[in-house]
């Protein structure tokens, strides 16, 4: 025993160990701390007094509040199950069989992403509302309560787990199939028995980052939630309705439950016999089967239109001079007011977006590689393990109170970043920083660890190897979490409303103003401005996806 | 391996130091200069277009102030006032609602202000410190927003719908929206408004809310979306404010506007100093132009009632549009039992919650 402990002590390599420490380090300054300075309210009383878990009394004796936990556990669960079978269904279809039409398919599945929250409920409220084109036809729909949000939430969630699973379907060792072929496997058995456990770890994720969506997204029930009560809801009235920062921090400590929870299942999730990209992988043939394809394309064809539907309806509500009311044509709505921020707004946004996606995706992918290719420090990657999927578990509005609370106290050395646009890239890097974590860690995964064990015999120094073996062989996974920040940063409202300043304004905070004054259609135009610029920006992502694979597969018939 | 502790040490330190590269200002902190120029830092919850428009007027007056404005939502601006209460950042809030101004207060953020004029604003409408912590500067109040083509389509004219009484008729059953108190400032105004208008502790304003609330078919967490939501017709009736009716009609909804005859629940939109170590000279010149006349002028155009009294007119009114109001509004009793009312409340209507077809 003593000799495998210090064995183990042993393999751990000190500049990793140190480069890991100061990651986490970075980390817990930039996170930990700031939410600590808020949640430790949830023990505090308002005059700053110790009073234990009497605001947790006080709130679990209020039977609405208590309501809100099961509202938002019944609303986590099914957007969960949905999103998860149909994203990896979707991923399926596009990645495993013979479907026609992919790249479309890939694009229209990614919509969602690329309009700000706000705007799927606007479209949903189109369609389905009680004046909605889809009600208008005579269906009962009761759009505004648990239906709706459940719907918003996964047309929000469901583009996540999709790509989730894309990047990890796309890699497939061919080999294994084909063995399974030869020995006559049939086709179900080879799901059940290689395809499935090749994405254990992205299921596993997937459920998580869907559940947790779901757990605290106030966007949705906000909008279209009627009267139903979540703990989103819940914390927005403590801290913006009653201006009761306590119990706020309350309610903000019983949101951390998924994160706690995950943390606490990780072990579920997280064998490490996972590597499918063996060093010495085939690529997959798919052979041809016109039931399977004829299913998926159905599946695919009726999920795109159900999304081409969402954002016609967002044109349509853009193009008409007052739904539903009024419907001739229009331009007018694109002339936005000058007093929200104008074209300005909108240059502001690229350069957060592009600061955010360069920095943090540099960030994301050497944590993860931190944390998934070195060995030993039990404890230091347990931690690490917990503070990467902790962000997601973070309403946007704790995020921002909490940065206020630490960044702006004058004893702060980091204080001269309070509102500057560093503030704003800080946040958006961590407040988005699970998923790309995640897609990164199940990328990282896919490699072979033969590959540095390799290196190492052959004395190439690590950095070596990550530079010239890992990055190269993950490139997909970045670019796509260079994307996802991006996008997200573009559309982001939550937390950075808490912290923009008066010179630095941006384009999704002048939506929700248009929306906040009534300008729904102007909010619908705008929202297809932004949908617009991410095109054009996963459109530049391809082209450029496209050459890298150009040139390694020059480079592999070299 | 030397290169591996170099290049994660620039990525860790990355945050914070690579960031400090993209250039940006810091926050104007309230620059204490004592003549007249300077720069400071505003926080309003006034309308976007509104802000654009009054300012003009200030820049032109003092052109040697610079004002960054800070425009959110009420429930924003006083939740960042609360967390920078350590800091300040803002030098003065501008048309904030005065039950803000009143949390603001008792957490010691304001530093007591007389601005020049405060002797021309009613004193209903200031806070009742001396000097004043707070000013207001123009009320906002219940009105109920009417969709009058869905309304046609349940047989009733807007003529129909004069006071809180109509509400009740079965007719709207389901067709009404109301804001609720306990997440917007115009919720808790109409609730705090029906109990006083039927005596503060009888009971009989519960009563009513228990009735209306059989008609409710949601209550929204901001004080315009009913207004918004009647305008597009998801819903018949927006219990909401003056204004965002109003705004509504101008573009084009098939609304109109009716307040009350029974009178309406109010709202005061107030300015404030910020208390902080270097209360700048340019924030006390804005908050005295902030209630000088010509800006009084500018907010009467799209609220009838200003604090000096002088309203303008406004369609939909039947009175003086302060006569409307309903009378010796109790901020203090308001203030002392908001939780009360507000768990009141929630007891009793937001357990509604759960989707009832």
């Amino acid at each position: 025993m003593k000799n495998r402990l210090r064995q183990k002590f042993l393999r751990v390599s000190l500049p990793q160990a140190f480069a890991l420490a100061s990651c986490l380090a970075a980390f817990t300054a930039t996170l930990v701390l700031p939410l600590f300075s808020l949640l430790k309210k949830a023990f505090l009383d308002p005059a700053g007094q110790f009073v234990g878990f009497a605001n947790y009394l006080q709130y679990f004796k209020t039977p609405t509040l208590r309501a809100s936990i099961g509202h938002t556990f019944f609303i986590s669960i099914v957007t969960m199950a949905g999103s998860v079978a149909l994203g990896f269904a979707y991923a399926y279809a596009l990645t495993r069989t013979r479907v026609p039409g992919k790249t479309f398919f890939k694009y229209v599945a990614l919509l969602p992403v690329f309009i700000p929250t706000i705007a799927h409920a606007i479209g949903l409220v189109y369609l389905l509302g009680r004046q909605g084109l889809i009600t208008r036809l005579g269906l009962p729909v009761a759009l505004y309560g648990p239906g709706g949000i459940i719907l918003s939430e996964l047309i929000f969630t469901f583009p996540q787990a999709f790509l989730m699973f894309y990047v990890a379907l796309e890699f497939a060792d061919g080999r294994l199939y084909e063995a399974a072929g030869v020995m006559g496997v049939g086709p179900l058995r080879r799901f059940f028995r290689i395809t499935l456990p090749e994405v254990k770890f992205t299921l596993g994720s997937a459920c998580f980052v869907c559940f947790t969506l779901a757990f605290t997204d106030f966007g949705a029930p906000k909008v279209i939630g009627g009267s139903y009560n979540v703990l989103a809801t819940d914390i927005y009235k403590q801290v913006s309705g009653q201006f009761d920062m306590n119990m706020g921090a309350v309610v903000g400590t019983l949101l951390l439950i998924p994160a706690v929870l995950c943390f606490l299942g990780d072990r579920l999730f997280t064998s490490k016999n996972e590597s499918a990209l063996n060093a010495r992988a085939t690529k997959l043939n798919i052979k041809p089967s016109l039931a399977r394809d004829s299913f998926f394309f159905l599946l695919c064809a009726a999920v795109t239109l159900c999304l081409l539907v969402l954002v016609a309806a967002l044109c349509m509500g853009a193009l008409v001079k007052f739904y539903p009311y009024d419907m001739n044509f229009t331009w007018k709505h694109f002339q936005f007011n000058a007093s929200t921020g104008g074209i300005g707004s909108y240059f502001n946004s690229l350069k957060m977006s592009v600061w955010t996606a360069v920095l943090g995706a540099a960030f994301v992918f050497a944590v993860a590689y931190l944390l998934e290719k070195t060995n030993g420090l039990g404890f230091l990657r347990k931690y690490g393990r917990l503070l990467s999927v902790l962000p997601l578990a973070l309403p946007g509005m704790v995020i921002g109170l909490s940065f206020i609370f630490f960044f702006n106290s004058k004893q702060n050395p980091l204080h001269f970043i309070y509102g500057s646009i560093i503030i704003l890239v800080l946040s958006n890097i961590l407040h988005y920083f699970s998923v790309p974590f995640l897609t990164a860690s199940a990328s990282l995964k896919k490699l072979d660890s033969e590959f540095e064990n390799a290196a190492e015999c052959l004395g190439a120094p690590r950095w070596k190897t990550f530079l010239r073996v890992s990055v190269p062989l993950c490139l997909p996974a970045i670019l796509e979490i260079v994307m996802y920040y991006f996008v997200n940063s573009m559309v982001t409202v939550s937390a950075v409303v808490f912290l923009y300043s008066a010179d630095f304004r941006i384009a999704s905070i002048a939506l929700t103003h248009m929306e906040e004054a009534g300008d729904i259609s102007q909010a619908a135009a705008m929202s297809l401005l932004i949908l617009g610029i991410n095109l054009l920006a996963r459109l530049a992502y391809e082209v450029t996806a496209r050459g890298l694979r150009r040139k390694s597969q020059q480079k592999e018939r070299l | 391996m030397k290169k591996t502790l170099g290049l994660c040490m620039v990525l860790s330190f990355l945050l914070s130091a690579a960031l400090a590269g993209c250039n940006a200002n810091a926050p104007a902190q309230g620059s204490a200069d004592p003549s007249q120029g300077g720069e400071i830092t505003v926080y309003t919850a006034l309308e976007d277009e509104l802000v654009t428009e009054y300012l003009a007027d200030f820049n032109a007056k003092y052109p040697d102030i610079s004002v960054n404005v800070i425009r959110e939502s009420t429930g924003t601006i006083t939740a960042k006032l609360l967390a920078e209460k350590e800091n300040p950042v803002a030098d003065a809030v501008w048309g904030t609602a005065a039950s803000s101004m009143m949390v603001l207060d008792s957490q010691g953020l304001l530093e007591p202000y007389a601005p020049a004029g405060i002797d021309a604003i009613l004193p209903q409408f200031k806070s009742d410190k001396q000097p004043p912590t707070w000013v207001g500067i123009d009320a906002w109040e219940t009105a109920f927003v009417i969709n009058t083509v869905e309304l046609d389509k349940l047989g009733l004219k807007a003529a129909d719908i004069q006071g809180y009484d109509d509400l009740l008729r079965p007719e709207l059953k389901g067709h009404i929206e109301m804001s609720n108190p306990n997440s917007s400032g115009t919720g808790l105004l109409t609730v705090t408004g029906l109990l006083q208008l039927n005596g503060k502790d009888s009971g009989k304003g519960w009563d009513y809310l228990s009735k209306l609330d059989q008609n409710v078919a949601q209550y929204v967490h901001s004080g315009s979306k009913p207004a918004k939501d009647a305008a597009a017709g998801e819903c018949v009736v927006g219990v909401s404010f003056g204004y965002a009716g109003v705004s509504q009609k101008a573009k084009g909804a098939p609304v109109e506007v009716v307040f009350p005859k029974e009178g309406s629940g109010w709202d005061l939109e107030a300015n404030a100093l910020i208390k902080k170590d270097d209360v700048s000279a340019a924030a006390k010149t804005f908050l005295d132009w902030a209630i000088s006349e010509s800006a009084m002028n500018l907010y009467q155009a799209n609220y009838p009632i200003i604090a000096n009294g002088q309203g303008g007119t406004y369609e939909g009114f039947a009175v003086n549009p302060v006569e409307q109001l309903i009378a010796d509004n109790d901020f203090a009793w308001v203030a002392e039992h908001r939780s009360e009312i507000l768990n009141t409340w929630m007891e009793k209507f937001d357990a509604k919650s759960a989707p009832q077809d």
